[in-house]
């Protein structure tokens, strides 16, 4: 399904990709508590949004244990995960994202080469 | 005598405290049979490891865990499907007569489907499962569940990177299900020589049950095996489960206790004379019959006879066929004066032809079990037993035949079953497997001699009753089986024409004695009128010689007579008087 979708608007990722250096980061990061893990996740990611998204990201920053229900919605399993919820497509990222090349891949900031 | 006694003071005790050791506290699953094998249901709140390959019906036994606990103990369950989504798991178990969606709705089931999709996680550095440990905890305390079933966590394994980080969150999650409180079903796909994929029994050890499906003989069945249960006894043995539109019902009638209670009222085997050969009155009500023989020894016959018998007392009959189609029973029945039909159309009779390809040998079982407890027959008959033996099934016929009979028996009905013997094999050979079992056994066979096959019926054995010991001849009338007269000859029983020769020969020879007698008789009557008339001739000449000789005496006495006459004549003349002289002188 995925792969059919992305072959004619193939042109059209680029242009994204272009606008995305542009557009608005809405990002979503799941955690749970004052975990070790879910500590490291947040103070990453805020490092990360501020050296390379700087003024058009918004980090939500969630507690599950406040929020128990959104893990079914959200499809939630593992903690930390970093939901990017635009620009579109959906993309998730789990992990302490202690490792700043693979999330910036992850979030499309920054190709994969 | 003193040092002997407190020994046996301290076993008391010591067996005591065992009866009073509280049980494991066990949550009963519901499913037919599942509970009798583990004692009472899985571990309560630990988690029990359900394993088996693809298709083996892992879910379908978790979800009907679930249901069952919802349905009848008040237990409301969470499934967590890793593989399925909610809509068609409800479809996929609506087929079991499960409506999840009732359930749901009334707050006894939660579902909730997790997706995994590799392609669209990216890791970046270390993770935990706490997501799903929320996801979890806020499902069973929405809804109070007891229950909870994880279908197939292992599809983690395929999701989620890191498969150490993976095993030990798994680890925390069976111990915080145990901390919970919640009994728990992990299903896992078997592995490759292991019991799960991913290894999982290291962490889930309190129960393991493994499901298995396999294929012999073109026909499939399923098994199920409790592997090891801490802390319990339970049922090591591989017992066969179905899955029908009923759910899953597990088999393990080979762990009831043989505690069948017996009548001891006869019911009549629908052939007077056999009757009389089993102690006057026939077979007991719930015992089990067999009647083997060779082909077409009339093993059908005997058990029309006794459906008839029993459909005319007003009990109702299953007879199961696995040869012919009821007509054709039907149609051969009324060759020999036996009208099954009016009992079919009164409902006492009831047909069911199958083939034993039809379905594995445990789906025939349950069929069996259902029918047998939908129509609640006084008798039932399996015609012919050994046709379910295919190849080399043989044990597992055995078994499903030894659990069947004691179904039966537990339930007092009465069983007649057939048997064909391959003629190439013992008697003892074919059927050594469930003879024990039987209570009656009726041998027939057929009786080659004099270039003609007759039949011949024999009790192999009747328990608790005195039975006839000879071998009798049977004739198929057209008023059904008739037996004959025990016909011994020089050389043992004899059968057919041989009989009847001998009954021919006997009655000649008889005619000839008779012959004899009335020869003798005559010839005796012959002497006697022979000595008779002699007799009358003597006595007829001594007539003779009588008057002669009085004649004689006469003459003598006349002429005596005559000459006293002269001398007294003569004395008269002389004048003497010596009247007495005279008789001396006549002795003289």
């Amino acid at each position: 399904m995925k792969a059919k979708r992305a072959r004619p608007v193939q042109p059209k990722v680029t242009r994204t990709r272009r606008k995305a250096a542009s557009s608005l980061y809405i990002l979503k990061l799941y955690v749970a508590g004052q975990s070790p893990k879910s500590v490291n996740a947040i103070a990453n990611m805020k490092k990360l949004c501020e050296a390379n998204l700087q003024g058009r990201y918004v980090l939500d920053v969630i507690d599950l244990y406040q929020q128990p229900q959104l893990a079914q919605g959200e499809q939630i399993i593992a903690v930390p995960t970093l939901i990017r919820k635009l620009p579109s497509p959906l993309r998730r990222i789990i992990g302490d994202m202690s490792n700043t090349e693979r999330v910036l891949v992850g979030l499309d900031i920054r190709s994969e080469a | 005598m003193n040092k002997s006694k407190p020994k046996p003071l301290t076993r008391t005790k010591s067996r005591r405290q065992n009866h009073f050791r509280p049980q494991l506290p066990k949550s009963p699953t519901g499913i037919q049979g599942l509970d009798e094998i583990t004692g009472g249901g899985l571990p309560k709140a630990r988690p029990t490891l359900v394993c088996g390959g693809a298709g083996c019906g892992k879910t379908l036994l978790a979800m009907e865990f679930l249901v069952r606990g919802a349905t009848q103990f008040h237990e409301p369950g969470v499934f967590m499907a890793f593989e399925e989504t909610a809509k068609d798991l409800t479809q996929n178990v609506a087929s079991l007569g499960f409506d999840l969606n009732d359930l749901i709705a009334r707050k006894r089931i939660l579902l909730d489907f997790v997706y995994v999709e590799r392609s669209d996680i990216e890791a970046t550095g270390e993770y935990d499962l706490e997501g799903l440990f929320i996801r979890l905890g806020q499902a069973i305390d929405s809804i109070g569940a007891k229950r909870v079933v994880l279908d197939t966590i292992e599809s983690l394994f395929g999701g989620l990177p890191d498969p150490l980080i993976l095993r030990a969150e798994l680890r925390r999650l069976f111990r915080w299900l145990k901390d919970k409180g919640v009994t728990a079903i992990i299903t896992a796909e078997r592995g490759d020589g292991i019991l799960t994929r991913q290894g999982l029994e290291e962490y889930v050890s309190d129960c393991v049950i493994v499901l298995d499906h396999r294929v012999n003989d073109q026909t499939s069945s399923r098994r199920l095996r409790v592997v090891k249960y801490r802390g319990s006894t339970h049922g090591t043995n591989e017992y066969p489960f179905l899955i029908d539109e009923d759910g899953i019902s597990v088999l393990p009638v080979t762990s009831l206790a043989l505690q069948h209670i017996v009548s001891s009222k006869r019911v009549s085997t629908g052939i007077a004379r056999l009757d009389a050969m089993l102690g006057g009155k026939g077979y007991y009500r719930g015992s089990s019959v067999l009647i083997s023989g060779t082909a077409g020894t009339g093993k059908s016959s005997f058990a029309a006879h006794f459906s008839d018998a029993a459909c005319r007392r007003g009990e109702r009959v299953l007879y199961f066929s696995f040869e012919e189609s009821p007509s054709q029973i039907m149609r051969n029945m009324r060759s020999i004066g036996i009208h099954l039909q009016p009992w079919v159309n009164k409902g006492l009779l009831q047909f069911h032809a199958q083939r034993p390809s039809f379905a594995g040998l445990e789906a025939h079982l349950v069929m069996k079990h259902k029918l047998i407890n939908a129509f609640k027959p006084q008798a039932v008959i399996l015609d012919p037993l050994n046709s379910f033996i295919v190849g080399d099934n043989e044990i597992a016929v055995q078994s499903m035949l030894m659990r069947l009979l004691h179904f039966l028996k537990a339930k007092q009905i009465t069983g007649f079953f057939t048997s064909l013997i391959s003629s190439s094999r013992t008697l003892e050979e074919s059927e050594s497997s469930i003879s024990s079992l039987i209570d009656t056994w009726l041998l027939l066979r057929a009786v080659d001699s004099g270039g003609e096959r007759n039949r011949g019926l024999a009790v192999l054995k009747s328990r608790g009753m005195a039975h006839s010991n000879q071998i009798r001849e049977f004739l198929l009338t057209d008023h059904g089986v008739e037996l004959r007269d025990v016909y011994v000859g020089a050389s043992g029983v004899l059968t057919g024409s041989a009989r009847l020769t001998q009954e021919a020969q006997d009655q000649a020879v008889q005619m000839l004695q008779k012959q004899e007698i009335e020869r003798r008789q005559i010839e005796l009557k012959r002497t006697h009128q022979a000595l008779e008339a002699h007799i009358a001739a003597l006595r007829a000449e001594f007539e003779v010689k009588k008057t002669e000789s009085l004649r004689i005496t006469g003459q003598e006495q006349a002429q005596g007579a005559q000459l006293a006459q002269g001398r007294l004549e003569m004395g008269v003349s002389r004048e003497e008087d010596v009247t007495a002289k005279n008789p001396m002188r006549r002795s003289k």
